[in-house]
C-alpha cells in the first residue's frame, strides 16, 4: 500500500505548495476571462447561434488554460532541485505522477467550476438542470487532459522552447478527449438537453489507456 | 554502393510498373473516369505511411527497453519517411477530391484523422530537435511516439463517430469491397512497389542518421577530453 501512501503524501506537498500562493487558479482563472472576452468578440455572442458555440468555446478554453496550468508541474520541480529528492522518497516513480495528476485535474476541475456560472450568464446557456452531467464529462474531460499533459510536462520541461513545446504536443494528442467531450457537453446544453453516454465511456476508455501507458512508462521520464 | 545502386535500379522499375498499372492496365471507373487512377498513388501512400509509422512504434519501444542507440536511429528514420508518404497522402488527396466532390477538402473522418496523425508526427520530430542531449532526446521522442501510436486509433474512432456531419461520399463509401479484381491487383501492385521505395529510403536515411550519430558522440567525447 506504500503506493497509495505515497501519492497521497506527495498529492498533500501539491495542494499546500499551491494554496499557499494560490497563483496559478487565480492566473488561470483571469486568463480564462481574458480568453472568453476575446471570444465574444470573434462572433456574435447574443445570437442563437452563439448557444451552440458556447460549448465548443469552453472547451477551446479549458484547454488552453490547461496547457499553461501544467507547465510549472515539473518545472517547479526542476528549478528548486526537488526531482532527484522526490525520486529518491517513493517507492514507486508512478506515485509522483499519480500524485501530480491528480492535483492537476483538482486544480483544472475547480477552474472550471468556477468558470462555468460566468459562462452560463455571458453566454445565455442554462447550466443548473445538467449541472451533475457536466461535472461527469468536465471530470474525465480535465482527467485526461492532466494524465497526458502531467507525462508531456516531464518530458517539455527538460527541453528547449518549453512553453511552446508543451501545447505542441499535447493537443494532437488530446484531440480524441476534445472531441468527445465537446460532444457531450454540446448535446447537454442543447435546447432539448441529452446526455451521450458513449462519449463518456469514449473518455473513461481514454483515460485508462493513457493512464496505464503512464503507469508502465512514466519511470523512464523521471531519468536523470 | 553497387548494391544500392541495384535496389535503386529495382525499386525504380517496380513504381515504374505500378505507374503502368495504374495509367493502362486498371479499369476506367464508371462515375470519375480517369481522375480515379490517382487512388492507386493515394491509397498504397496512406498505407505505406501507415507502416513507416507501425515501424516507428516499434522501434521506439524496443529503444525504450534496450537502450541502444540504433533503435532510435530506426524510429526518427520511419518517422520520417511515413511522415513523407502521408504528406503524399494529404497531397494526393485534395487533387482527387476538387474534381470528383467539387470542394478540395472536408472534415470527413479519414481526411481529419489522417491530418491529425501526420501533426503527430510533426511534433514527434520537432521534439527531437528540442532536446540536445542525445539519450535524453531518443528516450524522450520514444515516450512521445509509444504514446502517439496508442493515440492513433482513439483520435480515429473519435472523428468518425463524433466528427463527420456528412454522410460517406458515395464513390468511397464501400470499405473496398466494391473494388473490381484487376483494381485490386494493380492497388497491391502499388502497394508494394511503395513498400520498396519505403525500404529504400528508410535504409538510406538509417545509415545517414547511424552516421550522424556517431559522429555526434566522437564531438560530446571529444569536447569532453
Amino acid at each position: 500500500m506504500s503506493l497509495l501512501s505515497n501519492t497521497t503524501a506527495l498529492l498533500g506537498k501539491e495542494l499546500r505548495t499551491e494554496f499557499r500562493s494560490r497563483e496559478l487558479l487565480t492566473t488561470t482563472v483571469v486568463f480564462i476571462l481574458v480568453v472568453v472576452v476575446l471570444f465574444s468578440f470573434t462572433f456574435d455572442p447574443g445570437s442563437n447561434e452563439s448557444r451552440r458555440f458556447a460549448a465548443n468555446l469552453l472547451w477551446i478554453a479549458f484547454l488552453f488554460a490547461a496547457s499553461l496550468m501544467l507547465q510549472p508541474c515539473f518545472l517547479r520541480e526542476q528549478n528548486n532541485d526537488t526531482l532527484s529528492a522526490l525520486r529518491l522518497c517513493v517507492a514507486d516513480p508512478f506515485a509522483i505522477f499519480a500524485a501530480k495528476l491528480t492535483a492537476n485535474t483538482l486544480f483544472l476541475l475547480l477552474t472550471e467550476l468556477l468558470m462555468l456560472p460566468v459562462f452560463s450568464i455571458l453566454f445565455n446557456m442554462p447550466v443548473f438542470p445538467v449541472f451533475g452531467q457536466l461535472v461527469l464529462v468536465l471530470f474525465l474531460g480535465s482527467l485526461g487532459v492532466s494524465i497526458v499533459g502531467t507525462a508531456l510536462s516531464a518530458i517539455s520541461a527538460q527541453a528547449r522552447m518549453r512553453e511552446l513545446l508543451l501545447p505542441l504536443l499535447l493537443f494532437p494528442l488530446l484531440t480524441p478527449v476534445v472531441v468527445a467531450s465537446t460532444y457531450v457537453t454540446v448535446g447537454l446544453l442543447d435546447v432539448a438537453p441529452f446526455m451521450e453516454w458513449k462519449g463518456i465511456g469514449f473518455l473513461a476508455i481514454f483515460d485508462v489507456v493513457f493512464l496505464t501507458a503512464l503507469w508502465l512508462f512514466g519511470e523512464y521520464l523521471l531519468e536523470e | 554502393m553497387k548494391k544500392h545502386a541495384l535496389a535503386s535500379a529495382v525499386v525504380f522499375l517496380l513504381l515504374g510498373a505500378a505507374a503502368y498499372g495504374a495509367l493502362f492496365v486498371a479499369p476506367t471507373e464508371k462515375t470519375m473516369g480517369t481522375i480515379q487512377r490517382i487512388f492507386y498513388l493515394h491509397v498504397s501512400s496512406a498505407w505505406t505511411g501507415l507502416t513507416a509509422f507501425f515501424i516507428c512504434f516499434i522501434a521506439n519501444l524496443i529503444y525504450v527497453w534496450r537502450r541502444e542507440p540504433r533503435w532510435d536511429w530506426l524510429a526518427v528514420s520511419a518517422a520520417e519517411v511515413g511522415l513523407v508518404f502521408t504528406t503524399v497522402v494529404l497531397v494526393t488527396g485534395p487533387i482527387w477530391a476538387h474534381p470528383v466532390w467539387g470542394i478540395w477538402w472536408t472534415w470527413d473522418a479519414r481526411l481529419t484523422s489522417t491530418f491529425v496523425l501526420w501533426l503527430l508526427y510533426i511534433s514527434y520530430l520537432l521534439l527531437r530537435t528540442l532536446v540536445e542531449e542525445p539519450d535524453r532526446r531518443a528516450l524522450f521522442s520514444a515516450l512521445f511516439g509509444v504514446f502517439a501510436f496508442l493515440d492513433v486509433p482513439l483520435v480515429f474512432g473519435s472523428i468518425r463517430w463524433w466528427r463527420t456531419q456528412h454522410p460517406q461520399p458515395v464513390v468511397m463509401g464501400g470499405s473496398g469491397s466494391g473494388l473490381e479484381p484487376t483494381m485490386w491487383y494493380v492497388l497491391l501492385f502499388s502497394w508494394g512497389a511503395m513498400l520498396s521505395l519505403m525500404a529504400l529510403l528508410l535504409r538510406a536515411r538509417y545509415e545517414f542518421e547511424a552516421v550522424r550519430g556517431e559522429t555526434d558522440l566522437l564531438q560530446r567525447e571529444a569536447e569532453g577530453m
